[in-house]
């Protein structure tokens, strides 16, 4: 193949690539504009909240506690070369808020909430329900996707504020009742240096932020899939591999706007 | 499921999620610590305020009586002045003493306040006149070193005059 063919290939990849994204935000503005719609039959949206928050409630819950354990033993083993272990709550707490739990509910999220959001849309689509809605005059987005974003979008901040505090109380669990660190020093330089704004409020917002980007990867993969089982397989991969890119990346470029200065 | 367990269990969720968010900020957070009462403003004007930050301790006898509200510049004198937000339920003399200390040899730097003896108290707004800059390492050193070099020429010259 000559290589101005493979150029010419490249170029259409890319353009492709880029008219992807373009629609993902086109399709996230559509979202937007049918909000008002969808808010007003709430029971969709709670029905959703529990297929989402509450189901992923155990996962979150349990690596919270893996997490925190985890965090506890090697701050430990790392400070106490600097008889420094006092500052471990402080360390894990900071670990957690700012960074590690929004993170980790995000990509455990998109593994568990977002594969399952991907193949429901997109099974809907293989069966033609999706069709059946819009010849009967439902705007199949305000009906069933508005709903589905709505609920991760609030699922996810909750899920990453429990990922948090299971996890605190694992490091002290671990720190106080096994290791033995004073418990009263553990909580106190904590409550001394962690600011409730800036730490756990940005911990807030960055996994609101997460919420939106896993959730409309999902929706949007499992909208636009091919309606065959291999489909549905592949746009469930997806949703996983581009929803977790995307908040590692957001999850920089937050990091640098909200903790660049001390 | 009928539709009120799932709303209940949804209902559940969402009150899990507030416990733990109110569980982040009083517990592993300085949000019970801070939001105690009415306080008072007091200015203390520095030299140098060395690593003071705002949301800094203010303390007497080792115990927080306030905090350090924001720490400016005045263009005139090029002193820091740093406005101190004290609890109403201290009250201090006029002729107290602001100190920039540090907790601990390596820790934050906090504003330790020494009471005075005046029978008239301190009211808001007023400035506090005696105050105390932190100590720069860099200046410590140089004083050291410039002392050893004083003493280790008066010692040689001493000797170098008394052999003849």
């Amino acid at each position: 193949m000559n290589p101005l063919d493979r150029l010419q290939r490249l170029g259409a990849f890319a353009l492709e690539h880029f008219r992807g994204w373009g629609h993902a935000a086109y399709f996230f503005f559509d979202l937007l504009r049918v909000l008002p719609q969808s808010l007003r039959r709430f029971g969709l949206i709670v029905d959703q909240i529990y297929a989402i928050g509450n189901r992923s409630l155990i996962i979150i819950c349990a690596s919270g506690l893996a997490v925190g354990f985890v965090l506890a033993l090697q701050m430990y083993y790392a400070l106490v070369t600097f008889g420094a272990t006092e500052t471990m709550g402080l360390i894990v707490n900071l670990a957690l808020v700012r960074e590690l739990g929004p993170v980790v509910a995000a990509l455990l999220f998109a593994g568990r909430a977002g594969t399952s959001l991907t193949a429901e849309i997109g099974l809907m689509k293989a069966g033609e329900q999706i069709s059946a809605m819009e010849l009967m005059a439902i705007d199949p987005r305000a009906r069933v996707l508005a709903p589905r974003f709505i609920g991760g979008i609030i699922s996810l901040p909750i899920l990453a504020i429990l990922f948090s505090a299971v996890g605190i109380i694992g490091a002290w669990i671990v720190a106080v009742l096994l290791i033995g660190v004073d418990s009263g020093n553990f909580w106190s330089i904590m409550q001394t240096r962690v600011d409730v704004l800036r730490d756990v409020g940005n911990g807030i917002v960055k996994a609101f932020v997460f919420g939106i980007i896993c959730t409309v990867v999902a929706l949007y993969q499992g909208y636009e899939t091919e309606a065959t089982p291999e489909g549905v397989a592949y746009a469930t991969t997806r949703t996983v591999v581009i929803s977790s890119l995307w908040v590692l990346g957001m999850d920089f470029v937050l990091t640098a706007l909200m903790f660049s200065t001390p | 499921m009928g539709r009120k367990g799932i709303e209940t269990l949804v209902g559940g969720f969402v009150l899990l999620g507030l416990v733990g968010l109110v569980f982040l900020a009083l517990q592993a957070a300085n949000l019970g610590a801070s939001g105690g009462g009415a306080t008072y403003q007091v200015q203390a004007r520095f030299d140098n305020i060395g690593g003071l930050k705002p949301r800094a301790p203010v303390r007497v006898a080792g115990v927080t009586v306030g905090r350090v509200k924001s720490i400016g510049v005045d263009p005139a004198t090029f002193q820091g002045i740093v406005m101190l937000d004290i609890e109403k339920a201290y009250n201090f003399p006029k002729d107290t003493a602001a100190k920039i200390l540090t907790s601990g040899l390596l820790g934050d730097q906090y504003i330790g306040l020494e009471p005075g003896g005046d029978d008239a108290n301190l009211a808001a707004g007023d400035t506090i006149a005696q105050t105390q800059s932190a100590v720069v390492l860099e200046n410590l050193i140089g004083q050291f070193l410039t002392s050893r070099a004083d003493t280790a020429g008066t010692a040689g010259t001493a000797a170098s005059g008394a052999k003849p």
